[in-house]
Formats: structure tokens, C-alpha cells, sequence
């Protein structure tokens, strides 16, 4: 394992130690160059079918967003208003009032959710919202939290279908996602050839995502992250990207094709507390600003509704908040099913209601502090943007956390490209089927993609990427749309059984009596 | 009263001292063993997309695994003429101990105590604190 590990490393270190002795900046050039220019078409072509826009009004409407809300509205009126009514059910499964003690050692509920927040939280929260409400205003932020709430139904019913198609194998192996219901969901309603089709379509945008925005984008914030904190032109990466990117292609590489899971599990393990930190430092923050709290408020709904001062009005920052509140959660994108299905449950409803607090503390909990950090430091408008306008903002209430934002930007980017490998991977053995020398050529590719990430800034790869994580959506909610009668009918099923008692609390079973 | 006594057992020489002595007491009093092996798991632990992957094959091998060892320990005890019966359980030691103690009604449990690392004893000290603590019925810590 080890000599295949660095035989692996080596393939990737060839391509870059060649210009490690030469001067950084001109080969960086060169090479960001060519790539450039062979991709350029590439990505404009991909991006411009994705991200085909519609004007309204001064701005133009990107449809896919559309595609997303719609998706979005449509679950939650077909569900009628899961997200409102069944919380409480869902806290309670996530407690787990409901888990068989027989079942102890198994994946639960709470660890299920805890893995997918891990890939969803991040950038998008910290970079994103800052994004939404520099180009949208204050009003962005009450759209992001509309597209949060209505994304919770998405995420409901995809993740209900990612338990019920799942795979387990002979060896007790469990896995799943929407290449699993697309293929075996829609052979079941007679259209196994449509089925196939679009889990092949998922799976090469899932690849395509896991490369690009699961890694290249990834890598590439952190870079500005710690040079910025490192002395920015006088820090050592500044011009070395390459460095920066052998050096996490490096550390990822012994994770994923070295299989050292010691260097996973610290992160695991201190990622949820920097998720903790950020948000109890925002909520400081706030607490020492309260006074203001209503006016971000008044400045939020005001912007919500009258869009002054945004490019396109309204309109403006309603696009705004419903973008960034989809790249932020990824609700509809189909990511979240391949990392809840491992659950340990009888009833696949069960993994929906946990899903479904995923956008909401995602989106409306973690993204709406962001914002409030945001408006309430006066920062808005000072010229900056994505991540450094947060990192100010935060400033304005506590002097050293930039130094703690860029750690924590760093360690996201890792536990999101973490996920992203394994969610990439899924993929890529579903269309090259499993086995260890399959599974070799997409992790070394996955570490190449790191260090290209890090060393160029190549915008036409990154919207390339962001074409094809947004992509995935096509595929997978044109299944959600033809098997929302499966999700409907496990619904009744469950609520049927929990009628009869033949489910029932194994604790706290008084609580609710 | 006859009842049953608990051993906590985890492949240790001390839950291997702990048995004898708990057989010992028990063919006196004409006591049952019941010999528990708790593998230490939270649910609120924090897994990677890999992991929960594995996790069912993984638990299935922890599981094969404990029973090779429990197994021998369990006929050690039998062949001393006493009633041995056993289960192996995911979760908090002192919290199943206890909650099996109730359970089963049992009169007496013995676990084991290590010396060796410090990291051990730290470990093996706060089971042997949170049982003398919490435990329903009467604990014996063999050193």
C-alpha cells in the first residue's frame, strides 16, 4: 500500500518539481496559460448552457437557481411544509429517542448528519454570504434564509431516496446517492434506460464537481487565506502556490491513497469545533452589539423588499440570496445523499427528517450570523469582498480572529475536500466499477487537481467546476420529480407504523406522552 | 441469596484476575456468572464519509473479534463447574454495567483494575470511580 501510495505521490510531484526549479512565477504563467487556453472554450461552453441566464429587469437571472427554488417549493409544497411541522420529530430521531440499543455501534443518526454538515459547512458560509450581501445588500440575507427553508424539503426527499436505493454489500459495506436511485428508482417505474442515463450524467458531473469545487476552489481560498495571514507579498507561499498545493496534495494524498486515517480523524475531530467557535464568537459579537441587532434586522427586511441601493432592486438580491444559499447548503445538488446513506435505519423517511435540519443550520442559523456580523460592523461597503470582508467584520469585534478565520478556513477546506474525494470517488466506481486500481487513478487525480488548484488561478477551471457541481442538480432533480410518489408513500408507510405503535421511543418515551 | 454476579471483562489480566475472583466468591455462594464485554461507542461521535461507509463491516468484525476472546474466558470459567452466560454491548461501560446490574438483578459485580500507563489506569480508574459511584448494587475493583 505504502509503495503504491508513493508511487502515486511521485506521478503527481513530477509534473511539479520541474518547476519548483525554475522561476515560480514564469512557469506559473506558462503553464496558467495554456492550460487557459485549452480550457477556455471548454469551460465557456459548459458555463454558459449551466448558467444560462434570463434578464429581468437590470439583471440577469441565472436559470439553474430557478431550477433549484423551484425543486425546492415544489418538495415543500408536496410534503406539505415538512420543514415546519416535523422539527421536532427530527431533533428527536437526531437525540435518538428512536434508535433500537440493539443497534449501538452502528452509524447513527446524529453521525450521519454531522459527516454531511461537515462537507456542506465551510467557505460557502464564510466566503458566500459575504458575496450575497456585498452584490446583493443587507436584503440578500433574507432571501438566502427563504432558500435555506425551502431547501430543507430538497434535502428531505433526496436523502430519503439515497437511504432507500442504497447498496449493501455481501462484506457489510453500505452506500448510496442519487446514481443508486436514479438507476434502480427508475427501473422500478419501467425506465431503467432513462434511469442509467442519469445516473451516468450525475456521476460525471459528481466527478467533475469533486475535482473543481470540492478541491480546486477549495485549495485555492485557503492559499489567499494563509498568505494573507503570513505576511501577504513577503510570505513564502505568495508566488509559490505550487508549494502550498504539494503541501496539501501531500497531506490529503496520505489520507485518502495512503489510507492514514490518524490525520482524518484530527480534523474530523477539530473541524466541529471551529464550526462551534466561529459561531459562538459571531453570537459574541452580536451579544456585544445587541443594541443593533434590530436595526441589521430593519436593514434586512427593508433590503429584502425594497432593494435600495442593489443593482437590479429587489430582484437583485432575491438572485443573490437564492445563489449563495445553494452553493452554501447544496440542497438539490444530490452531494448530501451519499454521505447520509450509510445510516443504520429500517424506515429511510427517518434519514429525510434528519436531513432536513442540515440547510437549516447551515443556511438559516450559521449564514444568517455571518450577515448579521456583517451589517452590524459597518463594514459593508468598505471595498472589500468574499472572505476578507468577513474576516473584517469580525475583526470589528475581536482584533485576533482573523489569524483563527484563516486556520479555520484552512481545516474547512481539508474536511470539505475530504468529503468531496469520497463523494468523487463513489462516483467514478459507479461508472469504472470498484476495485483498488480504479480507485488509485481517481485519488491521484484528485491530489493533481490540488496542486493545479493551488498554483494557478485559473477562473475559466473554476467555473468550469461550478458548472458541473451545479450540474449534478439536472439529473438528480429530475429523479427527485419522478419519485416523489416513492418518497410519499414511505412517508404514509412510517406514520402509519408510528400510528399503530409498531414504532415507538426506546427513550425519553415519557416526554412526548 | 444466591443471585448473579456481573464480571466486566475486557481482555485484560486484571478482568482475568477479577473473574477468578468473582468464580471463587460465586461457587461459595452458588452464584451465576454473567460475563460483560462493553466496546466503548458513542453515537454522538464524529465519523468521515469513509467510516460510516465501513462502519456496519467494521462492527460485524468487532463483534467476531470479541467473541474470540470472551469465548475462552467464559469456558475457563464453566470448566470451574459454575453457570456462565455472556453478551458483548456497544456503548459507555459504567452506564451498560449499571443498567445491566438492574436489569438482571444482579447481587454483586467485580471488574478488574490495571496498573501499566498512565493512560490506562486513567481510563480503568474513571470506570472503577463511575461504577463505585453509580452502580445499584455492590462493586468489587480486583487490582
Amino acid at each position: 500500500m505504502i509503495t503504491r501510495m508513493l508511487a502515486a505521490l511521485a506521478a503527481v510531484l513530477v509534473s511539479v518539481v520541474p518547476a519548483a526549479a525554475q522561476d515560480p512565477d514564469e512557469v506559473a504563467t506558462t503553464l496558467d496559460q495554456r492550460i487557459n487556453q485549452w480550457f477556455t472554450p471548454v469551460s465557456d461552453f459548459v458555463g454558459s448552457i449551466i448558467f444560462f441566464e434570463v434578464p429581468i429587469g437590470d439583471v440577469n437571472f441565472p436559470l439553474i437557481v430557478g431550477w433549484l427554488v423551484l425543486a425546492a417549493a415544489v418538495c415543500t409544497i408536496y410534503f406539505g411544509f415538512v420543514q415546519f411541522r416535523q422539527v421536532k420529530h427530527s431533533i428527536s430521531l437526531v437525540k435518538g429517542d428512536y434508535s433500537d440499543p440493539e443497534d449501538a455501534g452502528e452509524v447513527s443518526h446524529f453521525q450521519a448528519l454531522t459527516t454531511a454538515l461537515s462537507a456542506t459547512v465551510g467557505l460557502g458560509n464564510i466566503a458566500g454570504v459575504a458575496v450575497a450581501v456585498t452584490l446583493g445588500g443587507p436584503g440578500a440575507t433574507f432571501w438566502m434564509v427563504v432558500a435555506g427553508i425551502l431547501g430543507m424539503a430538497t434535502k428531505f426527499t433526496e436523502c430519503t431516496l439515497g437511504v432507500k436505493y442504497r447498496n449493501e454489500y455481501a462484506d457489510g459495506r453500505v452506500s448510496g446517492g442519487p446514481m443508486y436511485y436514479l438507476s434502480k428508482g427508475l427501473a422500478e417505474r419501467g425506465q431503467p434506460g432513462l434511469g442509467r442515463t442519469l445516473a451516468i450524467i450525475f456521476s460525471i458531473c459528481c466527478v467533475g464537481g469533486a475535482v473543481g469545487g470540492g478541491n480546486m476552489f477549495q485549495v485555492n481560498q485557503a492559499l489567499q487565506q494563509v498568505v494573507g495571514v503570513t505576511g501577504g507579498e513577503a510570505s513564502i507561499f505568495a508566488g509559490r502556490g505550487w508549494l502550498f498545493g504539494v503541501i496539501m496534495a501531500a497531506i490529503i494524498g496520505m489520507v485518502i491513497i495512503g489510507g492514514i486515517k490518524s490525520i482524518a480523524r484530527v480534523t474530523e475531530k477539530v473541524v466541529p469545533f471551529m464550526a462551534i467557535f466561529y459561531v459562538v464568537t459571531g453570537l459574541a459579537i452580536l451579544a456585544i452589539n445587541y443594541d443593533q441587532i434590530g436595526w441589521a434586522f430593519g436593514q434586512i427586511f427593508a433590503g429584502a423588499f425594497t432593494g435600495e441601493g442593489v443593482a437590479g432592486g429587489v430582484i437583485g438580491a432575491l438572485i443573490q440570496g437564492f445563489r449563495r444559499a445553494a452553493f452554501s447548503n447544496e440542497a438539490g445538488i444530490g452531494s448530501a445523499p451519499i454521505a447520509h446513506s450509510a445510516v443504520r435505519t429500517k424506515e429511510p423517511v427517518t434519514e429525510g427528517y434528519v436531513a432536513l435540519l442540515e440547510p437549516f443550520i447551515d443556511t438559516v442559523v450559521i449564514c444568517t450570523m455571518t450577515a448579521l456580523v456583517i451589517v452590524i460592523s459597518g463594514e459593508l461597503g468598505s471595498g472589500l469582498e468574499g472572505v476578507e470582508l468577513t474576516s473584517a467584520a469580525f475583526a470589528s469585534g475581536a482584533s485576533w480572529f482573523p489569524i483563527l478565520l484563516a486556520i479555520a478556513v484552512v481545516l474547512f477546506a481539508f474536511s470539505t475536500m475530504l468529503s468531496w474525494s469520497y463523494y468523487g470517488l463513489k462516483a467514478w466506481t459507479y461508472m469504472f466499477g470498484e476495485g483498488q486500481a480504479q480507485e488509485l487513478v481517481f485519488k491521484a487525480i484528485f491530489c493533481a487537481f490540488i496542486i493545479l488548484g493551488a498554483s494557478v488561478t485559473l477562473d475559466p477551471v473554476i467555473a468550469f467546476s461550478d458548472s458541473m457541481l451545479f450540474a449534478m442538480s439536472i439529473p438528480n432533480i429530475i429523479g427527485i420529480y419522478l419519485l416523489l410518489p416513492v418518497v410519499r408513500r414511505e412517508v404514509r408507510q412510517y406514520w402509519a407504523k408510528i400510528e399503530s405503535g409498531e414504532i415507538t421511543k426506546f427513550k425519553n418515551a415519557a416526554a412526548e406522552a | 441469596m444466591p443471585g448473579t454476579f456481573i464480571i466486566g471483562f475486557d481482555d485484560t489480566e486484571a478482568a482475568r484476575r477479577a473473574g477468578d475472583f468473582a468464580a471463587a466468591r460465586a461457587r461459595g455462594e452458588e452464584a451465576a456468572l454473567h460475563v460483560v464485554m462493553v466496546l466503548e461507542w458513542s453515537p454522538y461521535s464524529f465519523l468521515s464519509a469513509q467510516e460510516l461507509e465501513e462502519r456496519h463491516a467494521r462492527r460485524q468484525d468487532e463483534l467476531a473479534r470479541a467473541a474470540q476472546v470472551i469465548e475462552p474466558f467464559c469456558e475457563g470459567l464453566r470448566e470451574k463447574g459454575l453457570t456462565v452466560t455472556s453478551e458483548v454491548r456497544y456503548g459507555h461501560a459504567g452506564e451498560l454495567l449499571c443498567e445491566i446490574a438492574r436489569k438482571m438483578r444482579a447481587s454483586q459485580m467485580f471488574i478488574g483494575r490495571r496498573g501499566g500507563s498512565a493512560l490506562g489506569q486513567r481510563f480503568l480508574g474513571s470506570l472503577a470511580i463511575t461504577l463505585v459511584q453509580a452502580s445499584p448494587i455492590p462493586v468489587t475493583v480486583v487490582p
